[in-house]
């Protein structure tokens, strides 16, 4: 393969992960954008999705596509629950309480899951696992180019939801004017405990695209959330379409900078790309001015 | 004592502050007046270090201050308050105060020393040892003048001290404002109560819509046509004149 | 002063531990229970004196073991000249942290990020370079000498970390009673006002960082020294981190004894969890994790606010 073509499909991996960081990070959008809360359970979440997927395909034979209609209700349900009856509370005190609580609640899934699963590394075989598809001079595999394709559609759907139904109307309400929406009857514990669902759908979503291509240990929330923040920061907090274009982005700085800089650095350029937004330019690229 | 000089600053497209100058005399209380959304705590912001001005200047006893950071200008002498009272909520009384005293007490003793003497002239004694949350308005008010004056400032900026207190808590506070002067601090300050303005202040600035329109003593100022119309709207002040000459008509002709 | 001679009755009860325990395992608890409360007091100067919470600061840890451990194995310097130079890189690395997160205004949660940011971007560096060790990390050789701060038996590490344990405390009191902790105190609790009456917040901030990061920095060298080996994981990874923060949070932010109480705390609460469930791994960071929820929302004081006066 030429210079430039190991350049292209070097690229071409780094957007379709940069869409699997895209979805998780749209979920983490949503809670933040509407809640104001930095969720720092997310990656552990996702790390439950993810072996949520792996159960229903060792078990019950789901491939994990298809096993997309249970896993979004069933996290989005587990969402709800764990802002009701444990965030919900926590979070009308100081900003960094909140992260505490998430940070609390991380440690919990991700011993629960320890204790539970061990620490194995666990991955699952499908009869498309390692099918490739040319993309011009690549070829990626069929698993990454699924995650992309579903990305691009959870994000259309999240934008049709908060754009187009009640209860997007009605988050778009609370995350705007908190005191207004409940003046105006809607009930802001419900909204808030929905859009906290609707979050964590998302990494349900996540956790079925991933898994194909990836693997699941009770320590992967950790290296996720990390990038997820970079991923929302940079995309600017509270935009859908900043969160895919930034997910693609990091994707490709990831895969690039390991290309040039070998696997084990690869990953600084993220977190240097984190850092540097948060001080010279906080709002990101497509969020408004705070 | 201060000077500004031609400042201004916007936001966006508001022009919070515009082309303001203004000459505070030393040793006396002034006082700074205009509607809502005037933009006097703006003013007070560019002043103070707070905000940095589009335009403009900012002199202390001389010294040009324009951009200073707000710890330096307190260091030079002047301590501003805050409209929305902000206190170390956490702390005692006395501790709040303390932290005003260690601008020019480094031993934890003395300045805490110094802090009960500051509450005890402004009438906190009882609540030295109180939690600064627990205290009333009224209170967190006077802990918020007592952080201030812990400091020994030779110009007190005081942004609506008297803002939600009663009448007889108003009342309270005049004279000690009064005394803060009879002790050579400079005050100039932001105030809606118009009675401790007329009683107290020597000079009075009216700023509306950022701007400055009237400056000169308070009966001049009060009865400045564009500041009435500046309160109550525009025509006001013909129609008052009208309705006094016809009371006056009336009345002579009675 | 009060405050003075518990600190001392502690140091002195505490150093007569080895007179009446001589059982290995029951000293090597206290060994670990003083080493969480210095790694909680270090968080603490910056996070509970402070109100500056931050979420990597194994950054310091890590930069200390690893300092300790190049410096011996490395340079060849003996462990006593090479622990000022450790304490001096994990203040330095402070400052860093400090200086841009401050500057640029960054508070609450996004500073919370990017101090785990930092801590990220320090463990991948330390897992690429060789003069590091990689990912295979740095092993010390075994000395059991004093001169080569290996000392040879428990009661030696124990003093050690006492040594260690008692400073901390003492910089912690230092904060309650002088003019540096009150400007510290005050930044906390509102920065502007602190402001307004002539605190240098960024300077504050940044001698907060500083010493927070030089006694987080002993945490890691002691950590060096007595377990001889450090690897990128260990030394900037979440675990450490969630160490330090827990130990100050349960204990009680912002007071002198917070952090030492709440390493007791938890290590009580992990032989117990040990005890119920035999040997399963993970089973006391979930009780350490459901106490952390509970502490933030029920006992925002931590045990510290048990004891203090209904205020």
């Amino acid at each position: 393969m030429t210079e430039s073509g190991i350049l292209f499909a070097s690229v071409l991996n780094g957007l379709t992960t940069g869409a699997v960081y895209a979805l998780i990070a749209l979920g983490l959008t949503l809670i933040y954008g509407v809640l104001h809360i930095i969720n720092f359970a997310h990656g552990a979440a996702l790390m439950m999705a993810l072996y949520g997927v792996y159960f229903l395909r060792e078990k019950a034979g789901i491939d994990p596509y298809a096993s997309l209609p249970v896993m979004v209700p069933a996290m989005f349900a587990a969402g709800y629950l764990l802002y009701r009856f444990v965030i919900g509370k926590a979070s009308h005190g100081k900003d960094e309480n909140i992260l505490l609580v998430t940070l609390g609640v991380s440690i919990v899934l991700e011993n629960l899951a320890l204790l539970l699963w061990k620490s194995d590394t666990r991955s699952i075989e499908t009869a498309y696992t390692f099918s490739t598809v040319a993309i011009g001079s690549a070829m990626i595999a069929v698993p990454k180019v699924v995650a992309f394709g579903g990305a691009l559609v959870a994000t259309a759907v999240l934008l049709a939801i908060i754009g187009l139904t009640d209860l997007g109307r009605a988050i778009r309400a609370c995350a705007g004017e908190r005191q207004g929406a409940k003046l105006v009857g809607i009930d802001v514990e419900h909204v808030f405990a929905m859009s906290f669902g609707i979050g964590l759908a998302c990494l349900g979503a996540a956790a079925c695209f991933l898994l194909p291509a990836y693997y699941v240990n009770p320590q992967v929330g950790n290296g996720f959330v990390l990038i997820a923040f970079t991923v929302v920061v940079l995309g600017g907090m509270g935009s859908f379409v900043g969160a895919l274009a930034g997910g693609f982005l990091i994707g490709v700085v990831e895969s690039v900078g390991g290309l040039w800089l070998g696997e084990s650095l690869g990953q600084i350029g993220i977190f240097l790309i984190f850092i540097a937004v948060l001080l010279f330019r906080p709002r990101g690229l497509f969020g408004a001015r705070a | 004592m201060l000077e500004a000089r031609h400042l201004s600053i916007r936001f966006g497209g508001l022009r919070a502050v515009q082309d303001v100058s203004l000459d505070v005399p030393q040793g006396q209380v002034s006082a700074l007046i205009g509607p809502n959304g005037a933009g006097k705590s703006t003013l007070f912001g560019l002043i103070s270090g707070f905000l940095r001005p589009d335009a403009g200047s900012v002199l202390l006893a001389g010294r040009d201050i324009t951009g200073m950071a707000p710890h330096a200008v307190c260091r030079l002498g002047m301590t501003r308050t805050f409209q929305i009272v902000q206190p170390f909520a956490g702390q005692t009384v006395r501790e709040n105060i303390a932290v005003g005293a260690h601008l020019h007490q480094a031993d934890r003793a003395r300045a805490l020393a110094d802090a009960e003497a500051v509450a005890r002239r402004l009438g906190l004694d009882g609540e030295l040892d109180k939690l600064a949350s627990s205290l009333t308005i009224a209170g967190r008010k006077r802990l918020e003048l007592a952080r201030a004056l812990a400091t020994q400032p030779r110009l007190l900026l005081l942004d609506e001290v008297l803002a939600g207190l009663n009448p007889q808590e108003v009342a309270g506070m005049l004279p000690v404002i009064r005394g803060l002067r009879e002790s050579g601090v400079t005050v100039f300050m932001i105030e809606h109560v118009m009675q401790a303005v007329m009683d107290l202040a020597e000079k009075v600035w009216v700023i509306s819509q950022g701007e400055l329109i009237a400056a000169g003593s308070p009966a001049q100022v009060t009865s400045d046509a564009r500041v009435i119309e500046a309160y109550l709207g525009h025509g006001t002040a013909q129609r008052l004149a009208l309705q006094g000459a016809a009371v006056i008509q009336g009345v002579t002709r009675a | 002063m009060r405050q003075l001679w518990l600190i001392g009755a502690f140091a002195g009860a505490v150093a007569l531990m080895p007179a009446f325990v001589t059982s290995g395992a029951a000293l090597n608890l206290a060994i670990m229970t003083l080493y969480a409360a210095l790694l909680g007091q270090a968080w603490n100067i910056l996070g509970g004196f402070g109100g500056q919470f931050s979420f990597g600061h194994a950054v310091f840890f890590g930069t200390g073991a690893y300092a300790m451990a190049v410096l011996q194995s490395g340079f060849g310097l003996n462990a006593w000249l090479a622990l000022p130079l450790a304490l001096a890189l994990g203040a330095a690395v402070g400052l860093l942290v400090g200086a841009l997160s401050f500057r640029y205004g960054l508070k609450g949660s996004y500073f919370a990020l990017v101090t785990l940011a930092f801590a990220e971007v320090f463990r991948i560096l330390a897992n690429t370079f060789q003069f590091t060790g990689a990912g295979v990390g740095i092993q010390i050789p075994l000395r059991d000498s004093a001169a080569d701060m290996q000392f040879a038996g428990k009661p030696g590490f124990l003093y050690a970390a006492l040594t260690l344990v008692t400073a901390s405390l003492l910089v912690a009191w230092w904060l309650k009673r002088s003019r540096y902790g009150a400007w510290l105190q005050a930044v906390r609790d509102n920065e502007e006002s602190a402001a307004a009456l002539g605190v240098d917040v960024f300077r504050v901030k940044l001698g907060a960082i500083a010493i927070s990061g030089a006694l987080m920095s002993a945490g890691g060298a002691f950590y060096l020294q007595y377990f001889r080996y450090i690897d990128p994981h260990i030394a900037y990874g979440p675990a450490i981190s969630v160490e330090a923060l827990l130990a100050a949070i349960v204990g009680g932010m912002g007071t002198v004894f917070g952090p030492l109480l709440g390493a007791a705390a938890l290590q009580l609460l992990g032989e117990a969890t040990r005890g119920l469930l035999e040997q399963t791994p993970g089973a006391n960071l979930i009780a350490y994790g459901v106490l952390l929820v509970v502490v933030v929302m029920f006992l925002p004081r931590g045990i510290m606010g048990l004891f203090e006066a209904k205020r």
